[in-house]
């Protein structure tokens, strides 16, 4: 099939979508989940999601009135499942960035089916994410102290500090992230407006702010959505390397690295992506979106879950290497405690989920195994989790004194926390595919017209006209 | 620019063309064009690459603002820093001069992140005049599987009796007359 003239330098070995669907099939076929009740399995899900993120309200509402003794903080583990949680969701939202905005600037069309999951992902996750600095304060209702306004104290935030750096990495995140999203998302809603009626049809139209895909919008919207792109790229980049920042400017032995902000990156980006083929799995069943979440795609992202894998297991052996090297007593005992100390069961977990597991998608046939790369992701986000735990915990519990060691326990309420956070996070995630269109339907469109041509360029099978006009 | 169309009178009506495919939109709009119809546009339910060219409309002017917003935000963020941290209430933290350049950058990263893709949105809303929520519907469909030609009456001499017997020729599915 490589002789199949495209548009593209490179061809796509496959078609990333059947060349004989109809642009009416897209929009009838992505916005089906929206246009019917939910079915039994959404409503079960839903439910627990729902459970889980009311526990976690619950837990909230408890800890701000206690204080946060009641998790298993200690000293000098003053950190733990809470910036841990922090870092993984942070982290999470990443693949959501890359996906849409860096794969959009590398002309990656097989981004197109996904995307909008994924930066919906994103949001989510950088919501989740920012709960947790919020509630790890003890009195959360001071959190605005983060904010440089002007008070009575005449006190400004230090901006120094990366935990300042922080605040403004992850609201900017956010922002304009929802800022991208919801600009992906106009023609779509705009799709929604002209195929619904009464009060759907109002909403989308609100939303949708009443685009009609004229060709001077759409040169702006384009324009607009290259220069959103060309933002997020090195946003993205800059927010974990900022959250990395909350380690490595410090002096503890174990964080205070170099390597931490491309170490971070990769692994952010190795997380989310799992996290996205986790959810695209389940989401290309439960929605019957096989024939556009195809498993060329998954296998694309498969890849890459490779590929930042190795990168991630690489870091590990550098930090090693470097602490060895390095000829500082403290470093070397740090590293070879988070190994062989009573932290290791965090630390092998970690290696064997992030480093050993991804190995598999070495091999094409269980690269496209939706069992395979299902329980893959899985065991990468758990990885990741420990890996964050192991950077948190198993470096602040043995530092310089040995009079400061002990040793973290999680309470029941830390654990509350991890559980409820998954449950808000799927929440909206529930309510997304339900509500909005969880495939960019303008965007595979183009993809689709491509497809045709490719296929009439194969095999004149396809009835596709001739191209009047080539420009 | 935008501004064009609150200095050119409004036309009252246009003819709509409808196509079931872009690359016979692409051909109408070449041929609308040799035939001298002016302030064209078109509907498509997704971005069809080399339609402009086609059209003649002008290349976007949202990236200036993106980098003019973009630059502006970076430097409020410095300043801001700077004026907090040396001038309202200067205060020594960690050692560190008032003015402690390298570790203002990351603010003035995001803070020029910010506002430049905020801004770029903000731009892209009035350059297209959105909301436009009362705005009439022209077709249902084309934003679903119709790519439509649009030519409003551009002047006095413009025929609408012209635009559809040359637009018949190009294969349109559906033609109509709308009143803007």
């Amino acid at each position: 099939m490589s002789e199949v003239a495209t548009a593209s330098p490179i061809a796509p070995a496959e078609p990333l979508i059947d060349p004989r669907k109809t642009f009416a099939d897209v929009n009838r076929e992505v916005s089906a989940p929206l246009e019917r009740p939910p079915g039994t399995l959404w409503k079960v899900f839903f439910g627990i999601s729902l459970l889980l993120t009311l526990q976690f309200a619950a837990e909230i509402a408890y800890q701000m009135k206690k204080g946060i003794g009641i998790w298993g903080l200690n000293h000098p583990v003053g950190w733990a499942v809470d910036i841990t949680s922090f870092v993984f969701w942070i982290g999470i939202g990443h693949a959501g960035t890359l996906i849409s905005a860096i794969l959009h600037l590398f002309r990656q069309r097989w981004r197109t089916a996904i995307n909008r999951s994924a930066e919906a992902m994103t949001i989510f996750a950088v919501m989740t994410a920012g709960l947790f600095p919020l509630i790890h304060l003890g009195r959360t209702w001071f959190a605005y102290w983060l904010v440089p306004l002007p008070n009575w104290r005449y006190l400004w935030v230090n901006f120094r500090s990366p935990l300042i750096w922080d605040v403004f990495a992850v609201s900017t995140y956010l922002t304009i992230s929802l800022c991208f999203w919801y600009t992906g998302l106009i023609p779509d809603f705009a799709s929604l407006r002209d195929r619904s009626t009464g009060w759907r049809r109002a909403i989308y139209g609100v939303l949708s702010l009443g685009w009609q895909g004229s060709e001077r919008h759409w040169q702006h919207y384009e324009r607009a959505y290259m220069m959103l792109a060309g933002l997020s790229t090195p946003l993205v980049l800059s927010v974990h390397s900022i959250v990395s920042f909350d380690f490595a400017t410090s002096l503890l032995p174990g964080w205070h690295t170099t390597i931490f902000p491309p170490y971070f990156v990769a692994g952010a980006i190795f997380s989310g992506f799992a996290m996205v083929v986790t959810l695209l799995v389940i989401l290309r069943k439960v929605f019957h979106m096989e024939e556009y979440i195809t498993i060329p795609h998954l296998d694309n992202m498969n890849k890459i879950i490779l590929a930042t894998g190795m990168m991630v297991g690489y870091a590990y052996a550098t930090e090693f290497f470097v602490a060895m090297y390095s000829g500082n007593p403290y470093e070397k005992f740090t590293f070879i405690n988070r190994a062989t100390g009573p932290f290791s069961w965090s630390y092998w977990i970690m290696v064997s989920c992030n480093v050993v597991s991804p190995q598999v998608f070495w091999f094409r046939r269980l690269r496209r195994s939706l069992t395979v790369m299902f329980i893959v992701s899985i065991l990468v986000n758990v990885g990741m989790w420990f890996e964050r735990f192991t950077i948190i915990v198993s470096s602040l519990h043995r530092d310089f004194i040995p009079v400061n060691w002990s040793y973290y326990k999680p309470t029941l309420f830390d654990i509350s926390v991890i559980v409820g956070s998954f449950g808000f996070f799927f929440m909206w995630f529930l309510l997304f595919c339900r509500f909005f269109p969880a495939i960019s339907m303008a965007e595979v469109k183009g993809v689709l017209w491509t497809a045709k041509k490719n296929a009439a360029a194969a095999k004149e099978q396809p009835p596709v006209r001739e191209p009047a006009h080539v420009s | 620019m935008f501004l064009d169309r609150f200095r050119k009178p409004r036309p009252s009506r246009a003819v709509l063309a409808l196509y079931d495919d872009p690359d016979r939109l692409l051909n109408a709009a070449a041929v609308a064009r040799e035939h001298g119809f002016r302030d064209m546009d078109a509907f498509t339910p997704y971005a069809v690459h080399g339609l402009s060219e086609v059209l003649g409309i002008k290349k976007s002017w949202i990236p200036y603002v993106t980098l003019v917003m973009g630059l502006t935000g970076a430097a409020l963020g410095l300043t801001f820093e700077i004026w907090t941290s040396a001038v309202d209430w200067p205060l020594i933290v960690g050692g560190k001069p008032y003015v402690s350049l390298p570790a203002f950058i990351p603010i003035t990263f995001e803070s020029g992140v910010l506002i430049g893709g905020t801004m770029t949105l903000a731009a892209l809303l009035l350059a297209c005049g959105l909301p436009a929520l009362g705005k009439p519907i022209l077709d249902r469909n084309l934003t679903n599987d119709r790519f439509g030609l649009y030519v409003p009456e551009y002047g006095p001499d413009w025929n609408e009796e012209r635009v559809l017997s040359v637009l018949r020729k190009t294969g349109p599915v559906d033609m109509k007359v709308v009143r803007v």
